[in-house]
């Protein structure tokens, strides 16, 4: 289906003691419903969606939205020929396509971007349509606006750090260092961590665990 | 046909077809004609019968027509829609006889046998015809015979408006028409005048050798036709196939199950119908009359081509949802409105194809929600102008792979799949990931400006990439590119955005036009 190697387990957080380990967040739980929110949101989700198993990738927003997905941009992370865009005219028609995707087991992804707070009843409703089909699910939210019910909530923020020094230290001239911090986790502990994409090799690598 | 009945064909000519069809929608009074564009002239195309008495003639040239009569009135004929009307005429004739073929521009050609007794005899066959073309409002000339030929030449020339010749006596029947009668070339006629052969019976009893020596084999081909004595065929046009069934019900009913199981049974037979044309259904159209009169129509488009009824019926589940039975639905029908080919598939264990089914059926369950347009896929564009390089397009049309729009070259390219989908995406730098329509900052110079203020932050850049020049495509009038050459730069910014700019040099401006990250 996809283009893309296999996943590739990400390097755990070695250099602190207890921090917990990235690789119990990230690759998300399936089958259930996360969020993200924060600048860095679409890079994240376009990260999700190269981890996503093999199916079908929905992305549902609504039709007012000015800005445009690219999908040039979206080709260093995934293929975007298996994204599907789902242009529904209002917030509801929003949640019920993304519950009828979410239900179906044809679809890996379902990608919903969230204009108002979900109320824990539409949340949950979410989560038992991912439970139901096996599909996982991430909303975008704007910052602040989550829903109980959602099973991991992380924050995601672009993050300017100096070029690495040294010989050999590539410079990263081609992606952006991401601080992505887990704020939410219904089964585990929160964490931190600093995380760039390397678009040549479709790799994600943990730089150093970000100091609380 | 069998030797055993002779055959009998019915002509039925429309003389005024065109002007009848006109004349039924919109009565008028006094003369009329129809005009056709012929090089560089309106001519007469068809006139009703008060204008022939004027003095007009087909073929007469619009100026001198109205030269003739002052009060004529004119409409420009539609061969088209002539052509539909004949068509709904040739529907309409197979009350007749099932084998109904066009003839020509205006005629119709019925094969009768053993299908006369029906109306009563021949003779009533064709006073039925006469009657009910002349309370429509059409002139008809009919013809009976056993021949093709010899009907068309009764319908075209006998006295009468309905002529018959009785089996066996085609030749009698013939004999004192012109020969005209024999659908010849003008050439032929003129020449046979000049021979002195006017009439039919004439030539009969003329020499055939020199005939056919002189005028060719086609005017021989002709008479025996007519005769009898060289076959010719009756060509109904084919149906196209029809995509509908109906259930009636002897009690209405209302419950949602009922209404389902109803359409479960429809859906049957229509699949049915599409299996045997090898035809899948791109819309249905389903149709509840109520007991009180009124119908309801639930629609469903699908996201491809389909025939199989179990995967269907779950589909209009939500449609019958919304349907207000009333006082209970007495008729069902159930309609293909748009089918696409779909040859039937061999099953083999490798290629299932099932998970894509089921990303279609998803996509028609969220298209009925959100209309099917809206349900849409990326596909690579040739073109250096960001938001041109790609396109949008219905996911119902454009499969995962490469869509028909892209078909030749990626079909002549003999690499993997992979390498060429890399390919299509291959942009020559980094792209944002979002787009939006550009957003003006303030800024002077060819440099990014430094603090840079945008959407009411004060961002400072630490790093610039660029600038990356692109030019408008001159051949297309985009209106977000009247400012002319762009250069983009990236910029990341201490606070952790990273954006992506352009200035134009030409109307010095800087825009914000996308974000990284």
């Amino acid at each position: 289906m996809s283009s893309l190697p296999p996943s590739l387990p990400a390097k755990p957080a070695a250099h602190r003691g207890p921090a917990p380990v990235f690789a119990s967040a990230f690759p998300l739980r399936p089958a259930r419903v996360h969020e993200v929110c924060g600048a860095g949101a679409t890079a994240f989700a376009a990260l999700t969606c190269a981890r996503a198993r093999a199916g079908a990738l929905i992305w549902i927003r609504e039709t007012w939205m000015r800005d445009q997905l690219n999908p040039l941009g979206l080709a260093d992370f995934f293929d975007p020929s298996r994204l599907i865009l789902a242009r529904a005219p209002d917030a509801v028609d929003a949640l019920a396509v993304a519950e009828e995707a979410l239900r179906d087991s044809a679809v890996a992804l379902v990608l919903l971007e969230v204009t108002r707070p979900l109320d824990l009843r539409e949340g949950r409703r979410l989560q038992l349509a991912a439970k139901t089909g096996g599909s996982t699910g991430l909303c975008l939210i704007p910052e602040g606006m989550g829903s109980n019910a959602a099973e991991t909530r992380w924050r995601v923020q672009p993050h300017w750090a100096a070029p690495p020094e040294g010989r050999g230290a590539a410079p990263r001239s081609d992606s952006t260092l991401l601080r992505w911090q887990l704020i939410k986790n219904k089964s585990g502990t929160l964490g931190a961590w600093d995380v760039c994409w390397n678009r040549t090799t479709y790799r994600l690598d943990v730089v150093s665990p970000a100091a609380e | 046909m069998s030797a055993g009945t002779g055959r009998r064909i019915a002509s039925m000519w429309f003389p005024r077809l065109p002007s009848d069809r006109v004349l039924r929608a919109t009565p008028l009074e006094g003369p009329f004609a129809l005009t056709l564009r012929e090089g560089n002239t309106e001519r007469i195309h068809c006139l009703n019968p008060a204008a022939e008495a004027a003095g007009l003639a087909r073929g007469m040239g619009l100026a001198d027509a109205r030269a003739f009569c002052p009060a004529l009135m004119t409409d420009p004929a539609r061969p088209d829609r002539e052509a539909r009307f004949l068509e709904v005429l040739r529907r309409w004739a197979m009350r007749y006889c099932p084998w109904v073929g066009t003839d020509g521009a205006d005629g119709l050609v019925l094969d009768v046998t053993g299908s006369a007794h029906l109306m009563g005899g021949e003779e009533a066959m064709l006073d039925d015809m006469a009657t009910r073309a002349a309370r429509s409002g059409l002139t008809l000339r009919a013809g009976l015979a056993d021949t093709r030929g010899a009907a068309w030449a009764l319908a075209h020339h006998a006295r009468g408006a309905t002529a018959r010749a009785a089996p066996g006596e085609t030749a009698q029947a013939l004999a004192p028409l012109p020969v005209t009668a024999l659908r010849l070339d003008p050439a032929e006629i003129a020449g046979l005048e000049r021979l002195g052969l006017r009439t039919v019976g004439a030539l009969e009893a003329a020499a055939r050798a020199p005939l056919a020596r002189r005028f060719g084999p086609g005017l021989l081909v002709r008479l025996d036709q007519a005769m009898g004595r060289q076959g010719e065929a009756v060509s109904p046009a084919g149906e196209a196939p029809h995509y509908a069934t109906r259930l009636t019900l002897p009690e209405p009913i209302g419950l949602e199950a009922d209404v389902m199981e109803g359409t479960r049974r429809l859906l049957e037979r229509l699949c049915e119908k599409l299996d045997h044309q090898e035809t899948g259904a791109r819309t249905l159209c389903l149709t509840l009359r109520r007991v009180d009169r009124d119908s309801r129509q639930v629609e469903l488009r699908l996201a491809a081509p389909m025939r199989d009824p179990v995967r269907i019926l779950p589909l209009f589940r939500r449609g019958l949802e919304e349907v207000d039975a009333g006082y209970g639905i007495d008729q069902m029908r159930l309609e293909a409105t748009l089918v696409e080919p779909l040859p039937a598939r061999q099953l083999s264990p490798r290629a299932t194809g099932g998970d894509r089914a089921r990303v279609e059926d998803l996509i028609t369950r969220i298209g009925t929600r959100i209309g099917l347009e809206n349900v849409q896929r990326f596909r690579p564009a040739d073109s250096h102008i960001p938001e041109r390089a790609f396109q949008v397009v219905p996911a119902a049309f454009a499969g995962p792979e490469a869509g028909p729009e892209m078909g030749p070259e990626m079909g002549a390219e003999a690499e993997p799949h992979t390498a060429n989908r890399a390919g299509a995406w291959a942009a020559p730098r980094p792209r944002p990931l979002r787009l939006f329509p550009p957003e003006p900052i303030a800024g002077h110079g060819p440099r990014p400006p430094v603090p840079l203020r945008w959407r009411r932050m004060s961002l400072t850049p630490v790093r610039v990439t660029g600038p990356e020049r692109i030019a408008p495509e001159w051949w297309f009038d985009l209106p977000g590119w009247r400012r002319g050459l762009r250069d983009y730069w990236t910029v990341d910014t201490r606070e952790g955005r990273r954006l992506w700019l352009f200035h134009t040099p030409q109307d010095p401006a800087w825009f914000v036009e996308g974000e990284f990250a």
